[in-house]
C-alpha cells in the first residue's frame, strides 16, 4: 500500500481517534484473493479522506464459523474477547469487508456488551457518493454488463439489496439481475460454515448452480459483496471455463477500479 | 326429536375428539422448553395481522396466493352458514334465519359464489398437486400419507360445497313446487343445478335436501375432527406461529443464554450471572426445543416452499427443511402417542430426533442462507432447528466433520478459520 494505515494502537499512541473502525474480517487478512478486496476498501477510505483504522493483531474471528456450525461456546468465547478490545478503544463505528463480519457485530454482539454502528462496506462506500465524498466516472465500466450475486448476509439476513446495486449503477454500467436475486438470491453455497468443509453428496455443487443462473445473463462481470461469495462465485466460473471471459469482482474493488485508484 | 338427538349427540361426540385432540397437541407442544417470546406484543400483533391474517407472504406466488385466498375467504365466511345449522339441527327447524328475506338471500348468495370458486380452486390445486410438475410436490418426504393428506383435504371441500349447493337448489325447487320450505329463492350458483334436479319427485327432492344437510354438517364435523390430525391445522395455528416468529434480523442467530453464563463464568469466576433453565446444549430431541418452535412444526402444511429454494435440496442432498418440521412433528406424535398409551407417563424410548428422525448428513448440508425462513408464508424457521441441533452435536457429542472440528481449533488457537498467525493480519497493509 502506497500509503500508511493505522491501528487502533497507533491512534491511541497518538492521541487520536479515527472515525470509524475498518474491520478486515480474517479472509480479507489472509486469503490472497480477498486481499484484494481489503486493499480496495482501503483505498476507498484513503481516497475520500474518510479516518479509519484497523485493529491489526488484535482483530480475531467474530466466531460467525463458529456458531453456525453450532459451536456456540466457541462463538460467544470469541465474541467476548473481541467486545472488550473493541470497547477498550471505545469504538463507535465500523465498516467490515465482509457480510458475515457485518451480521455478526451488528446483530449479535449487542446482546453480550458490544453495540456499534456497523455498516457493511457497500453501505459506507454508498454513503461517500451520496454524500459526494466519492466521485465516480464510469470509467472501464461505462456500458458493461454487470450482474449482482447477493451475498445472504447483506441481503436476505439483513435487508441490504440497494447499495450494492446503486454503486453498480453509479459506474455506468448495465446492471442485470439473475432470474434469482434480491429475496429470491441463491446461496454461493458457502454459508453455515460450509466454506470450511466438503459439501454432502448431492449432484451439484451450489457455486456451480449459482454461477448458471450468473451466467445465462451473460456479464462482463459478476460482483460480489462477499470474500466467500468471491471464492465460490471464482470456482464456478473456473467450472466452466469461463475466467478468460468474465470476471468476479468485489464492489469496492470495481469502485477503486473505475476511480484510478 | 329423534334427528334433534342424533344431532346434539354428533355435536358432543366432534366436540369431545377436538377437546382430546387439542389436549394432546397441546401436551406435545408443552414438551418443549418455554420461550423467551412474550416481549414486543405490538410488533408480534403486527406481525400477526400482516403474514397469517393478510397472507402477505403467499403473494410472491400471485396465483396459487389467489386461488389460496379465495378457500381462506370461504372457508371463514361460508362457516358463518353453521351458526343457522347448528340452530336448525337443536330445534329440528329448517332454514330457521329465513325470516331475515333479504339479508338472508344477499348472505347465502354471497356464500354461494364463494362455494364455487372454492370449488374451482380445489380442482386447480388437485390438477396441480397430482398432475402438475411441481417438484416440491414430488420430493420423497410427500409421498403416502402426506400426499394423501392434501388430497383428502381438497375432496372433502368439494363435497362439502357440493352438498351445500345442493341443498339449496332441491330447496328452491320445493318452494316452488310445494311451499315447504317457504321462501327459499332460487340463488346465484345453485340456480345451475336446479335443471338437473327438475326431474325428481317432490319426496326424492326433500330426501336430497335432507341428506345433503345431514352430509354437509356431518361433513363439516367430520373435518374439524381430521384437520387436527392434519396439516391443516395450519388453519389455526399459522395465527399463534406468526405471533410467536423471530422479530429480529433474519441473520441474527439467538445467543444460547447457557452458554453466555459458562462462558462469563470462565471469564470471570466472579461474574453475576442470572441462572437459565435448560435440559441440554442445543437439541437432541423435541423435549430440547423451545415450545414456540413445536407449535410451529404443528402449524407446517408441508406446502415445501422451504425446500424449493433450498440449496442444499436443489442440488441433491439429502436435506429438505421441509422434512426437517415434518420429522419435529412426527417425533412429538411419537413422544405423545406413547405417554398416551402408558398413562401420561413417559419413558424413554432410546430414540431421539437426531439420528433417529433427522441425520447428520442433513443437519451439516444447511449453509445457513435463510432461504427457506423467507420463503416459509407463515414464518417457520427450519434452519434455526438445524442449528440447535449442530450446536447439541458439537457441545455435547463433540461431533463435526474433521474439517469442521480443524475450523475450530484454529479459530480457538490462531483466532482465524484458517491456521495463520494473528502476527500476519496486517500484511496486506505493507504489500
Amino acid at each position: 500500500m502506497d500509503f500508511k494505515i493505522r491501528t487502533m494502537a497507533d491512534c491511541l499512541a497518538e492521541g487520536t481517534t479515527p472515525e470509524v473502525l475498518f474491520w478486515v474480517g480474517c479472509a480479507g487478512s489472509f486469503d490472497d484473493r480477498a486481499k484484494k478486496i481489503t486493499k480496495a476498501i482501503a483505498k476507498i477510505l484513503h481516497h475520500t479522506n474518510t479516518s479509519f483504522a484497523i485493529l491489526g493483531s488484535e482483530e480475531s474471528c467474530t466466531g460467525d464459523p463458529a456458531k453456525r456450525a453450532g459451536n456456540e461456546f466457541l462463538f460467544q468465547m470469541m465474541a467476548m474477547q473481541n467486545i472488550s478490545v473493541l470497547n477498550a478503544y471505545e469504538v463507535k463505528k465500523i465498516v467490515t469487508g465482509c457480510p458475515h463480519c457485518f451480521n455478526t457485530l451488528k446483530n449479535e454482539y449487542p446482546e453480550l456488551g458490544g453495540n456499534y454502528e456497523v455498516v457493511h462496506h457497500t453501505q459506507l462506500i454508498q454513503e461517500l457518493l451520496n454524500t459526494g465524498k466519492l466521485k465516480i466516472e464510469g470509467g472501464e465500466f461505462k456500458g458493461k454488463k454487470i450482474t449482482f450475486h447477493d451475498p445472504c448476509y447483506l441481503g436476505r439476513g439483513n435487508g441490504e439489496y440497494e447499495a450494492p446495486r446503486q454503486l453498480i449503477q453509479a459506474l455506468d454500467a448495465e446492471l442485470v439481475e439473475m432470474k434469482r436475486c434480491k429475496t429470491n438470491g441463491l446461496c454461493c453455497g458457502a454459508g453455515g460454515a460450509q466454506m470450511f468443509k466438503e459439501a454432502e453428496k448431492g449432484i451439484k455443487e451450489v457455486n456451480v448452480e449459482r454461477t448458471e443462473d450468473a451466467l445465462a445473463v451473460k456479464p462482463s462481470v459478476i460482483a460480489t459483496g462477499c470474500p466467500f461469495c468471491n471464492t465460490m462465485m471464482t470456482d464456478g466460473v473456473k467450472h466452466f471455463e469461463q475466467e478468460h471471459t468474465i470476471a468476479v469482482k468485489d464492489i469496492a474493488e470495481l469502485i477503486a477500479e473505475a476511480v484510478d485508484l | 326429536m329423534i334427528s334433534q338427538i342424533i344431532f346434539a349427540l354428533l355435536l358432543a361426540t366432534a366436540g369431545y375428539f377436538i377437546f382430546k385432540r387439542y389436549q394432546f397437541v397441546k401436551g406435545n407442544i408443552l414438551l418443549g422448553q418455554k420461550g423467551p417470546e412474550t416481549d414486543r406484543k405490538g410488533e408480534r400483533l403486527r406481525t400477526m395481522i400482516l403474514v397469517a391474517f393478510g397472507q402477505g407472504k403467499m403473494f410472491s406466488r400471485p396465483f396459487v396466493a389467489l386461488m389460496h385466498l379465495i378457500l381462506y375467504v370461504g372457508f371463514v365466511v361460508i362457516n358463518i352458514e353453521l351458526i343457522e345449522i347448528i340452530v336448525d339441527g337443536l330445534t329440528g327447524e329448517h332454514r330457521s334465519f329465513i325470516g331475515f328475506r333479504g339479508y338472508y338471500r344477499l348472505l347465502i348468495n354471497l356464500f354461494e359464489v364463494l362455494a364455487g370458486l372454492v370449488i374451482i380452486a380445489c380442482v386447480v390445486f388437485l390438477i396441480r398437486r397430482n398432475f402438475g410438475k411441481i417438484k416440491r410436490f414430488q420430493s420423497p418426504e410427500i409421498k403416502q400419507w402426506p400426499k394423501r393428506d392434501a388430497n383428502i383435504i381438497l375432496i372433502t371441500e368439494i363435497l362439502l360445497m357440493k352438498a351445500f349447493l345442493i341443498m339449496n337448489a332441491a330447496d328452491s325447487l320445493l318452494t316452488v313446487r310445494s311451499a315447504t320450505p317457504a321462501r327459499v329463492p332460487s340463488f346465484w350458483v345453485s340456480q345451475i343445478s336446479q335443471p338437473f334436479l327438475k326431474p325428481l319427485s317432490t319426496g326424492a327432492l326433500e330426501g336430497l335436501s335432507h341428506f345433503c344437510w345431514w352430509f354437509h354438517i356431518v361433513g363439516i364435523l367430520g373435518f374439524i375432527v381430521y384437520l387436527s390430525f392434519s396439516k391443516h391445522l395450519h388453519i389455526l395455528l399459522a395465527f399463534p406461529t406468526t405471533y410467536f416468529s423471530k422479530l429480529q434480523s433474519p441473520g441474527n442467530l439467538s445467543n444460547d443464554k447457557a452458554v453466555t453464563n459458562e462462558v462469563k463464568l470462565m471469564l470471570d469466576p466472579n461474574a453475576v450471572v442470572e441462572p437459565v433453565e435448560f435440559s441440554r446444549f442445543g437439541v437432541k430431541d423435541v423435549s430440547d426445543m423451545q415450545r414456540t418452535q413445536l407449535l410451529s412444526a404443528y402449524s407446517c402444511t408441508e406446502c415445501g416452499r422451504c425446500t424449493s429454494v433450498c440449496p442444499a435440496n436443489q442440488t441433491g442432498k439429502l436435506l429438505s427443511p421441509r422434512k426437517v418440521m415434518m420429522d419435529v412433528r412426527d417425533r412429538m406424535e411419537e413422544i405423545g402417542n406413547a405417554k398416551a398409551a402408558n398413562n401420561g407417563v413417559w419413558v424413554e424410548d432410546g430414540k431421539s430426533l437426531i439420528r433417529d428422525y433427522i441425520s447428520e448428513e442433513e443437519v451439516w448440508a444447511c449453509t445457513t442462507c435463510n432461504a427457506c425462513t423467507d420463503a416459509c408464508p407463515i414464518n417457520i424457521n427450519p434452519m434455526e432447528v438445524l442449528v440447535d441441533l449442530r450446536r447439541y452435536l458439537i457441545m455435547e457429542e463433540s461431533k463435526s466433520p474433521d474439517s469442521i472440528t480443524s475450523m475450530f481449533n484454529n479459530v480457538e488457537n490462531n483466532g482465524a478459520p484458517w491456521a495463520m498467525s494473528a502476527m500476519n493480519r496486517a500484511d496486506w497493509t505493507n504489500e
